[in-house]
This record gives C-alpha cells, sequence and structure tokens, in this order.
C-alpha cells in the first residue's frame, strides 16, 4: 500500500495552496483530483476577483488557478497528483481508497489528511424539476467556459447570489437572452455592482419570486413563476408563464462533506455555513485526529478564503507532522488576519455567525 | 403541486410524494426513508438530494431544520466494479 505524509483531497484552491505551505515546511504531498486537472471552480471563473491584493484582487479566476499550480510546481520534488482519481472511502485507520480513470481501485494510507473537496449546487424542488435544460447555474458556467457550449437561447436564472449574477451576465456576453433573475429573498443576494451590470444591460431582477413549475415535452420549453409573501408562502394569482429552453438554478451552494461523515467526524448542520459541515477547532481539525479540512467543505464562502484557509491549514500540518514553516509564526498571524479581513463587513456576516455557532460560541 | 412529478433524488427517481407517504406511515427518519426508497442511496450519494430531504423531514415533524438527524455516509462514495475491488484484494494484516 502507498503511504504518504499528506494526503490531500481535492486539488482546488485550499488544496492548492495546502500544498504549496506544507512543501515550505517540508512536508511532502499527494493531491487527489476527480478532473482531468487541479485548479478547480477557478478555472472556468473568467471574471475578475475582488478582496485584496493579497488574494490576487483584480485577476480573473482562470489566471488565479495559474499562479496556485505554478506555485506548486515550484515544489515538483514534494506535491505530487493523481487526476482524474476518485477518492470512494476515508477510514478511521487514515486509510483512503481510490478508483482511476480506468476503475483501478486502491489504498493509500496517510499521516494527516486534508479534505478540500469544495461543494456542490443546491437544487430546488418544483414540479418537473428534472427536464433537461434545467441546470445548476456552476455547470452552466462549466459548459460555457471551460467547454464553450451554450445551455439554450432564453434563460431564466433562478437567483441573485454572486454566481447567478455573474453567470447571467457571462450568458449575455454569449449572446445568450436572459428573460429574467429571480430571487426568492427580498433583497438581491450578491454585490450591486454584479447586479448594476446586469441591469445595464435591460435584465430585470424580480424578487420576492421563485419557480413554481417547469412544463415541456421531452426538454423545457417554459416555467411558471410565482410571487412570495414575506413568510415564503405562493401569493395566489401571482403565476405568470416564461417560455425558456434553459433554467439556471442558482440557490446556493452545499459543502460536500460526505467524507467526513463517512470516517466519523461530528457533523452540524449549520445552515448559513450551506449545510452539514465538520465540526473542528481553530486549527481546522475534525473531531478524528489529524484529518483537517480547508474551503468550502467546511463553510461556503469564496475562492479567496478558501485560498487563505488553505495556507493556513498547510502551515498547521506541517507543524503537526514536525516540520515547522521558518515563517510559521509570522505568516499564522497574517493568514489569520486574512481571514478576518475578508469576514468583516456585511457580506460576512453571515460566514461569521455561522461559524460562532459551529464552535457553539454566542453570537456576538 | 403534482408532488408525484417533483423529483427529489435524480438518481434514484425519488418523488416528493413517495417521500411523503413514507412519512404517513411513519418513517420520518432520514435513514429510515433511505432503506425503504433509496433516496440519497445513487450514485451521487445524496449530495443532491439531502438537504431537501432534511428540509421535508423539518417541516413534517415540525422541528427546525439544525435539529433533523442527518444520515450516516457509508462506503463506496461512488459506483466502484466489484471486478476493480477484486483485482486489488490482498492480504495485508
Amino acid at each position: 500500500m502507498k503511504h504518504v505524509d499528506l494526503l490531500i483531497i481535492g486539488g482546488g484552491p485550499s488544496g492548492l495552496a495546502a500544498a504549496k505551505m506544507a512543501a515550505e515546511s517540508g512536508v511532502s504531498s499527494l493531491i487527489i483530483e476527480r478532473d482531468t486537472k487541479v485548479g478547480g471552480q477557478l478555472v472556468k471563473q473568467t471574471h475578475m476577483f475582488f478582496g485584496s491584493e493579497k488574494q490576487y484582487a483584480k485577476t480573473r479566476g482562470i489566471n488565479i488557478a495559474e499562479i496556485l499550480i505554478n506555485d506548486c510546481k515550484e515544489h515538483d520534488d514534494k506535491i505530487s497528483y493523481m487526476t482524474e482519481t476518485t477518492v470512494v472511502g476515508l477510514y478511521p485507520d487514515y486509510v483512503v481508497t481510490v478508483m482511476d480513470r480506468n476503475h483501478k481501485y486502491s489504498k493509500i494510507k496517510a499521516n494527516t489528511i486534508l479534505v478540500a473537496t469544495g461543494a456542490s449546487e443546491k437544487v430546488l424542488a418544483f414540479e418537473n424539476n428534472d427536464l433537461p435544460g434545467i441546470y445548476g447555474a456552476g455547470a452552466v458556467q462549466t459548459l460555457m467556459n471551460v467547454h464553450g457550449v451554450l445551455p439554450g437561447q432564453d434563460v431564466v436564472m433562478v437567483g441573485s447570489g454572486n454566481i447567478g449574477l455573474i453567470v447571467s451576465y457571462q450568458l449575455m456576453q454569449a449572446g445568450v437572452n436572459v428573460k429574467r433573475v429571480i430571487e426568492a429573498a427580498s433583497v438581491i443576494g450578491g454585490y450591486k455592482v454584479h447586479a448594476s451590470k446586469l441591469k445595464r444591460l435591460g435584465v430585470e431582477i424580480t424578487t420576492n419570486m421563485t419557480v413554481k413549475s417547469a412544463q415541456g415535452n421531452g426538454a423545457l420549453e417554459s416555467i411558471v413563476v410565482q410571487k412570495l409573501d414575506d413568510d415564503w408562502q405562493f401569493i395566489p394569482g401571482t403565476e405568470e408563464e416564461i417560455s425558456v429552453d434553459a433554467l439556471c438554478i442558482s440557490v446556493g451552494l452545499s459543502p460536500l462533506s460526505n467524507l467526513l461523515s463517512m470516517v466519523g467526524c461530528e457533523m452540524k448542520y449549520v445552515s448559513a455555513l450551506g449545510g452539514n459541515v465538520p465540526v473542528i477547532d481553530h486549527s481546522h481539525e475534525t473531531t478524528v485526529p489529524n484529518i483537517f479540512v480547508a474551503g468550502d467543505v467546511c463553510g461556503v464562502e469564496e475562492a479567496s478564503s478558501a485560498i487563505v484557509e488553505g495556507y493556513y491549514v498547510g502551515l498547521i500540518i506541517g507543524n503537526r507532522l514536525g516540520k515547522t514553516h521558518p515563517h510559521y509564526e509570522r505568516l499564522i498571524q497574517d493568514f489569520t488576519q486574512q481571514l478576518d479581513n475578508l469576514r468583516s463587513g456585511p457580506f460576512g456576516e453571515k460566514t461569521r455567525s455561522g461559524l460562532a455557532q459551529l464552535r457553539g460560541e454566542q453570537h456576538a | 403541486m403534482k408532488k408525484e412529478d417533483v423529483i427529489l433524488c435524480r438518481c434514484e427517481d425519488v418523488t416528493l410524494k413517495q417521500l411523503h407517504d413514507c412519512f404517513d406511515e411513519g418513517y420520518t427518519t432520514f435513514e429510515e426513508v433511505k432503506r425503504i426508497l433509496r433516496i440519497g442511496m445513487g450514485p451521487c450519494q445524496a449530495s443532491t438530494c439531502s438537504l431537501l430531504v432534511q428540509r421535508e423531514i423539518a417541516k413534517y415533524t415540525k422541528q427546525p431544520l439544525d435539529k433533523v438527524k442527518t444520515h450516516v455516509i457509508r462506503p463506496l462514495i461512488t459506483g466502484v466494479p466489484l471486478g476493480s475491488i477484486a483485482k486489488e484484494a490482498k492480504d495485508e494484516s
């Protein structure tokens, strides 16, 4: 059986960042990635990031992925990869079972494990929600920006968080008619700058509205939307039919924490963090010793936070394995500060309250 | 709403109606409905439906969502051909 010091499950922003810091500390790692290449969801993000320069603000997501990948390349002697390989089991004796693209099944044993599996898109339950033409917004972004395939010609976006707004804008750029963005809450979820760009293109954003049903013969042809009252109940008589050939669902992400549940980590449902998340301490260690987490799997946030969390946990794991980074103290302080900054302000409120709930702290 | 047209679990084609019928028969935990309907037991292993099911259980049993017991994920996380496992079977004790 193969044996590694640090096994990283997921080669997205946090996994890559952790591998870099661990390597700088002197720890070798193996990154296991389900996709054909590492970089995670950054590779489909053609928009520029906000935040501060430390988290690559004003850089496009796809270019941030390149930076992280190149950083890891500088540690080629310490970081190895298995792509197109899925972790299918995680066991309490720190054995991981994997299956590669040729269905070859094998076992790997690790001293420490970092689960950086990210998140998956939430779905909605409505009539005929399985008709072809109904997509997750993230899936549409992958189709368009990675594979160059349009999802349809006339689209309605459900959800006005940043993903919904950005994907709507990119759909318009690609020549798709975004007929409307609808939002169940009474306010637009994402940043005003993204919403304003859409409005300037003439896209209507309707709040207090959701999708009630879909219709179509074999594929999506139209949807019925309906207004909601303040208690999220449908208001009778406000149904409206819109003909579309694609519907994008962008109602948030939920942590892909399956492996953590499997290995017996204590889990908690925290709505503000996106769903079922592992209980962790300040070093991002789960209740199973030597199993760590970073990125969206322990609470859905932006890619910038995932990167910083990855760096932070990479340092901690190095230290745990007896290899302390030469600038350990300074970097830990720096990353902690960066995370605090990213979570400050009104848009960080959800994360702050979610983390407080998770840690059983009184919400300040 | 036509509950039989609302799909909760895409992998196993389980509808909202089937879930509600299960509740009415007295099975109101995730572990129970999973065993009866195979909901959440397909290729995606509930990464799509788990929150929907938890929400329906919360509504039916009138408890807050964070009090609903989540289900335990068991290996393997996706389909693995038995032949692949057999080929790797070695005595490592």
